[in-house]
């Protein structure tokens, strides 16, 4: 207990920078996949082929591949980062972005036909369709499915530790290396820090879920 | 689906968006092409960097790799399908004494970085790595397995268990013989999803230093220099990707084949969104 007292700074740290590193790279993410999603339902056929192997790559590559090639490949191939955090974004944003389109692509499928239809009756051009009518009800839909990616997200920005990057995983594992007598408490500690940000993401999840069910 | 989002195309339409697809194939064939040019130029192509392929050790390494992968993710699947079959029995147990602390471990559980279990294991016990990742793997698939059960199981229509216990089945009979073949049968694709989902995981390892694939490809590059570090990598990758791709592809083979069953009455498919696999 006092190893986690005593290191509670540094764990303070690593919990910003794994919470900066979910942020930023589920912002990037949810944009990405939405255009991904947009592009797999278009009419030009080059946007929806280029959309669909990019989800059925992505989506099949272990996260530590891309990580392995975002940190370690692409440096040695002549792409320099400042910062080792550049190369997890990458990694965790491109990952994360076709989870999120397959995601919002079922919830556009959930929207009744009838109301693309009915939109498209009164004169509304695809992008109009997608944008004014179809958009809004998907997102509502796949809100929970989103909020259980971000969730996956946070847990899986802990590969970054591995990869340069001193989060909450890198330096509970640094910590760990440092107080060998003391190894369960340490990792306890990161685990309630990680538990800190699912637990109640996993809860908000629910309750929309609760929410949406009601109002359908 | 996408038909209904816009009219049938007209000849004006039907041009626009084939000039759209040519600009938009360019685009992404100038972007590939600019790709291979900068690989070039770093000389990755020089066939002496893809020669070391014709070494069989390299192969043995990579097939050493592979085989590491592939024990640990079936060893992992086989222990964590029936735990998470005891772990949601006990998760829907009507002594709340069992439900409740089951419920926690199981939030507790789901809610942790996969690798952060295995370094656990690793440091906190001491044992091999490979122990360490089938354990992490077991721990965590084991959680999502019972969860997704229960999501299966609380679907069922409540006459199911009603009848069961009507006709004199205790309540633990009623979960084996009734509820719990219907539900992991409806559940299904996301159990296989998950599947794949296991597989993936598998190259954590990497980091608690288990030799499995990305592993075998740091090993090499080290071993032989880092400018082969990228034609393994490219093959390595590609194996990996090769075989998610085919257990997915077996998930919606049984999507499709459970679907058709459904459409006979025997159960009706859950919504699209609620399967939806999570990373």
């Amino acid at each position: 207990m006092d190893v986690i007292i005593e290191n509670l700074p540094l764990y303070w740290e690593g919990f910003l920078r794994t919470l900066f590193l979910s942020a930023v790279s589920g912002i990037i993410a949810l944009v990405l996949g939405t255009l991904l999603a947009a592009a797999r339902v278009s009419p030009v056929a080059a946007l929806r082929g280029f959309s669909t192997v990019y989800v059925e790559v992505l989506r099949n590559t272990p996260l530590t591949i891309a990580f392995f090639f975002a940190a370690i490949v692409l440096p040695r191939i002549g792409v320099r980062f400042e910062q080792f955090e550049v190369a997890a974004i990458i990694a965790l944003s491109t990952y994360t972005a076709a989870f999120i389109a397959e995601a919002v692509r079922s919830g556009v499928n959930s929207v009744p036909v009838g109301q693309a239809e009915a939109a498209r009756s009164i004169g509304m051009k695809f992008g109009q369709v997608l944008s004014l009518i179809i958009l809004p009800q998907a997102l509502r839909t796949v809100i929970p499915p989103l909020i259980n990616i971000l969730i996956a997200l946070v847990k899986n920005s802990s590969v970054a530790g591995a990869f340069f990057v001193l989060e909450l995983f890198g330096y509970g594992r640094q910590l760990a290396n440092a107080n060998g007598d003391a190894v369960i408490a340490v990792l306890l500690g990161t685990a309630f820090f990680y538990l800190l940000l699912t637990v109640p993401l996993g809860i908000l999840a629910s309750t929309v879920e609760r929410k949406v069910a009601i109002a359908r | 689906m996408s038909s209904v989002l816009y009219d049938v195309p007209g000849p004006k339409a039907r041009r626009i968006s084939l000039i759209g697809s040519i600009v938009g194939s360019l685009l992404i064939l100038g972007l590939l092409a600019w790709i291979i040019m900068t690989l070039a130029q770093q000389g990755i192509f020089e066939a002496r960097r893809w020669q070391i392929f014709t070494r069989g050790d390299v192969w043995t390494l990579l097939g050493n790799g592979l085989w590491a992968t592939l024990s640990a993710a079936a060893l992992a699947a086989v222990i964590a399908f029936p735990l998470g079959l005891v772990l949601c029995l006990l998760r829907i147990a009507d002594a709340a004494a069992i439900r409740i602390p089951v419920r926690v471990l199981l939030e507790f559980l789901r809610g942790m970085p996969v690798v952060l279990m295995m370094l656990f294991v690793l440091l906190g016990f001491g044992t091999s790595p490979f122990i360490a990742v089938v354990t992490g793997l077991v721990l965590y698939n084991a959680a999502v397995f019972a969860e997704i059960i229960r999501a299966g199981v609380q679907s069922l229509p409540r006459g199911q268990r009603e009848a069961g216990l009507a006709i004199g089945l205790t309540s633990f009979k009623s979960r084996m013989l009734i509820e719990l073949p219907q539900a992991i049968r409806r559940m299904m694709p996301s159990l296989v999803a998950q599947m794949v989902v296991l597989l993936k995981d598998t190259s954590l390892g990497y980091i608690v230093a288990y030799g499995e694939l990305l592993r075998a490809v740091q090993v090499m590059a080290d071993f032989l220099g880092t400018q082969f570090l990228f034609p393994i990598f490219f093959v390595a990758a590609a194996i990996y990707i090769a075989i998610n791709i085919l257990v997915s592809r077996l998930a919606v083979w049984i999507e499709r084949r459970g679907s058709k069953k459904a459409a006979g009455g025997v159960a009706k498919p859950e919504p699209e969104a609620a399967e939806a696999p999570v990373p």
